[in-house]
């Protein structure tokens, strides 16, 4: 009697553990585009997979990024103090922490402040009504210094909306040059032109234009996001177009040809046809795209004192105190992070538009 | 005549419980990372910008011209600002705006240094005293013979100031043509500033003066606090001269606005001086006792953001020249006392009659127009109702402002100045002509030339 029932819980037990192997080999493929990979091998190992194996895997794709960026921060900790600057010595793993649990307290100080600030203004207020001048009534927004945090989340909206802009304008006009050889002809020069040219040489050029255009400025998009937005959309709109038009160039002749045959009607022809097979192309040039536009927000905000990050270490130079360098370094490997952080969602997209996950 | 501006006022009832009626609350203001922005600051953090109903935004400039235009332009709607901006806005050298300034920030708080190397080759025509230190003030007499080893050599002297119509400018252009150097001239074809100079000025921020000084491109420069103890503290150049000894209590940054946001927003204009001549007042009652909190915010990152240490040292009366070299300057800085926060007429012929003297202005002008050009920016009547105001809300001294005067201080006399030459503010011409190096009543400078008028 025994034997059986253990029998039938042992290959309940297996079947179950296949069921798990599927969820997670099938998750894999997510996990490695979020760069999770290092979760699968500890994940099949939990599920009761053969440690051994698993171990092999988990020392290529854990231990080994862990120990680069060991030896990275000690030799950092070990090189820094000898280099002395005006500002004192350049600051190690230490002091950069410690000034982004600084940057960290001023965000929550700020923070109180701007309630205190509301408080006042209810106290304010209050009275007024008391006092049966309810007409005199305001609310204002709280007007301090944006901190670190609230400059993180400018520079994100701002690439954020240069970048919409810029896939707005590339896409549509990467497919007309895939698809028409006199249009791609027409733009290339213009593409191989404007390509090269850096942000700050267009900043200036878009300043006035959009200080000449954009007269009367929405209360949630300032003159000064715009000025970026659009900068950051000259620089980042290239490789988009230019991998938008690779992509429906190389489409399977076979399969042009049969929409002629079937005589589908141009808008039928892209939507059915060349966006779906040009897509794995235009992500990879979207992803390029937006590496670029992040990389030049950086340097338009400095250029421009536009708030943001580039904002942020331009200041901090200016400030020339024995924590500036700290902070600035905090701001380098903020813009890192987030830089990587982008790359991984636009690869994370691709990998969910394309069939093939091998590009 | 603001006739418009006083009706509005008048139709205002002067009770402590009434706030002024303005027409815009939500105010930004610009500011360069000096430690003379502190009124600015004080007025933020101790609530009296809420106190009148005005929600305010700082925010630091890149440069003195971005401030310029962006006051202008209207991104910003005043701004901490040189007192010869408005002057040479209003008559057009570089950007032509008519801006105006109801109040006048402080007084000296600039100095001049040079670098190490500089200050080796002129230590040795400097007289010591009985301790072995330097004998100060320090003049340019001393420099004079470094520049002219330069000359010999054919290597270019230069030095560094923020701004063409900064204070700083025409400070070290007087410091340098006291002691025989002359700093060059400038044309209405040639705007450098260069022509016929022993010491070449040109222009850099004040927060990047100690880098350009240690990479060995300027000499020397003159710039406001923190900058010159910065180089005494990284240890990279010394401090020669303060203002205050080259000349005595003399004005330093205005607050400005254009003519056009004071006519449109009368009241807002009147409630911002307020909050700025209470933070004034509290900068330096109790005989400055307040000016290490004044550091401790000041050092925040949003503000000056230089170390606490630098800050303190001029803004709590003393001043390092060499390191060590401790001295006491008691009114390095000075907020309120001395009428500091009165825009005085006289302040704004000085730097004038300087426009002048280097070619900003180029041809000779009346005495009468000098004074009518004053009078066009430097607003003291917005001033004194502000203080009325203040006065009745018992938050100031009636003592503490100079009431029923023609808008002239007394003139300066010869000892509160290196050279010792006075200054009257009501005879311009007879000043100019005065003075030893520069343009003199007719001449004019046609291409490189000097000419006669």
């Amino acid at each position: 009697m025994t034997n059986t029932s253990e029998v039938i819980t042992a290959g309940k037990a297996s079947q179950r553990k296949e069921k798990l192997f599927t969820i997670i080999n099938s998750a894999s493929g997510w996990l490695n585009a979020l760069g999770f990979s290092w979760l699968v091998p500890i994940l099949k190992m939990l599920a009761g997979d053969n440690p051994q194996e698993q171990l092999t895997e988990l020392r290529k794709v854990l231990l080994y990024p862990l120990m680069g960026i060991a030896i990275f921060l000690i030799a950092w900790a070990v090189l820094a103090p000898r280099v002395q600057t005006s500002l004192g010595a350049i600051p190690g793993p230490s002091q950069v922490w410690e000034q982004t649990v600084n940057l960290w307290g001023d965000h929550i100080r700020e923070r109180e402040k701007a309630d205190a600030f509301y408080e006042r203004q209810d106290k304010r207020n209050e009275k007024l009504i008391a006092a049966g001048k309810a007409d005199k009534v305001k609310h204002r927004s709280y007007t301090g210094a944006p901190t670190y945090i609230d400059q993180i989340f400018t520079s994100l909206g701002t690439v954020g909306l240069g970048f919409l802009i810029a896939t707005i304008f590339a896409v549509p006009l990467g497919i007309a040059s895939g698809l028409s050889k006199a249009v791609n002809g027409a733009i290339n020069p213009l593409i191989q032109i404007f390509k090269p040219v850096s942000p700050l040489a267009w900043l200036p050029i878009v300043t006035m234009v959009v200080s000449a255009l954009y007269i009367e400025p929405w209360d949630w998009m300032p003159k000064s996001m715009m000025i970026s937005a659009v900068t950051v959309t000259l620089c980042s709109l290239w490789p988009t177009l230019i991998n938008t038009a690779l992509g429906v160039a190389s489409i399977d002749k076979d399969l042009m040809n049969v929409s002629r045959v079937l005589q589908l009607p141009t808008a039928k022809t892209i939507t059915k046809l060349v966006l779906p097979s040009s897509l794995p192309l235009i992500f990879t040039g979207l992803r390029l795209s937006l590496g670029v536009g992040w990389m030049v927000l950086i340097a338009a905000e400095m250029l421009a004192q536009n708030p943001g990050l580039g904002k942020f270490v331009w200041d901090e130079f200016q400030n020339g105190s024995s924590q500036s360098l700290a902070k600035i370094m905090v701001a380098v490997l903020t813009i890192g992070i987030i830089g990587f952080i982008l790359d991984r969602i636009m690869y994370a997209l691709q990998t969910a538009f394309t069939f093939s996950s091998n590009r | 005549m603001s006739a418009a501006l006083l009706a509005a006022a008048a139709t205002v009832s002067l009770s402590k419980a009434d706030m002024l009626d303005v027409e815009k609350d939500e105010l930004k203001f610009g500011f360069i990372k000096l430690t003379d922005m502190a009124p600015l600051a004080i007025a933020y953090e101790k609530g009296y910008f809420e106190d009148e109903g005005l929600f305010v935004t700082l925010e630091p400039q890149a440069n003195w011209k971005v401030l310029l235009d962006r006051v202008i332009t209207g991104e910003l709607d005043g701004a901490h600002m040189l007192a010869g901006q408005p002057l040479a806005a209003t008559i057009g050298f570089g950007t032509k705006a008519h801006i105006v300034t109801p109040f006048s920030m402080d007084l000296n708080g600039n100095g001049i240094t040079v670098s190490n190397e500089i200050w080796e080759m002129m230590r040795e025509h400097i007289p010591s005293g009985p301790d072995g230190k330097p004998v100060h003030p320090i003049k340019a007499d001393a420099l004079k013979p470094v520049v002219d080893k330069f000359k010999a050599e054919g290597k270019p002297f230069n030095m560094g100031m923020v701004f063409p119509v900064s204070t700083h400018n025409y400070e070290l252009r007087y410091w340098l043509a006291s002691g025989g150097i002359h700093p060059g001239f400038y044309s209405s074809e040639n705007v450098s500033g260069q022509i016929k100079a022993d010491a070449l000025l040109s222009v850099t921020p004040p927060p990047q003066m100690p880098a350009t000084l240690e990479a060995g491109t300027i000499y020397g420069y003159c710039v406001g606090e923190p900058w010159n103890q910065q180089a005494v503290f990284k240890g990279i150049g010394v401090p020669v001269v303060t203002d205050y000894e080259i000349w005595k209590n003399n004005p330093e940054k205005v607050f400005g606005l254009t003519k056009e946001f004071t006519e449109q927003n009368p009241n807002t204009t009147l409630a911002l001086t307020k909050a700025l001549i209470r933070a004034a007042k509290w900068l330096d009652e109790n005989n400055n006792a307040n000016r290490m909190e004044a550091v401790e915010i000041l050092s925040r990152s949003e503000y000056v953001g230089a170390d606490k240490e630098v800050i303190a040292n001029s803004m709590t009366g003393t001043f390092e020249y060499e390191k060590g070299d401790k001295r006491d300057v008691p009114d390095f800085n000075v907020f309120y006392r001395h009428f500091a926060t009165y825009p005085f007429y006289s302040d704004a012929v000085w730097y004038l009659t300087q426009m002048r003297r280097w070619g900003q202005i180029g041809e000779h002008k009346s005495d009468a127009w000098y004074d009518e050009v004053a009078k066009s920016v430097y607003r003291p009547d917005i001033y004194l109702k502000a203080a009325e105001m203040l006065v009745d809300e018992g938050y100031v001294e009636k003592a503490d402002f100079p009431w029923g005067t023609d808008g002239y201080r007394e003139p300066t006399p010869a000892a509160d100045i290196i050279d010792g030459i006075p200054y009257d503010g009501k005879k311009p011409n007879a000043y100019i002509d005065s003075l030893n190096i520069g343009l003199k009543s007719k001449q004019m400078i046609k291409g490189d030339a000097l000419v006669e008028g």
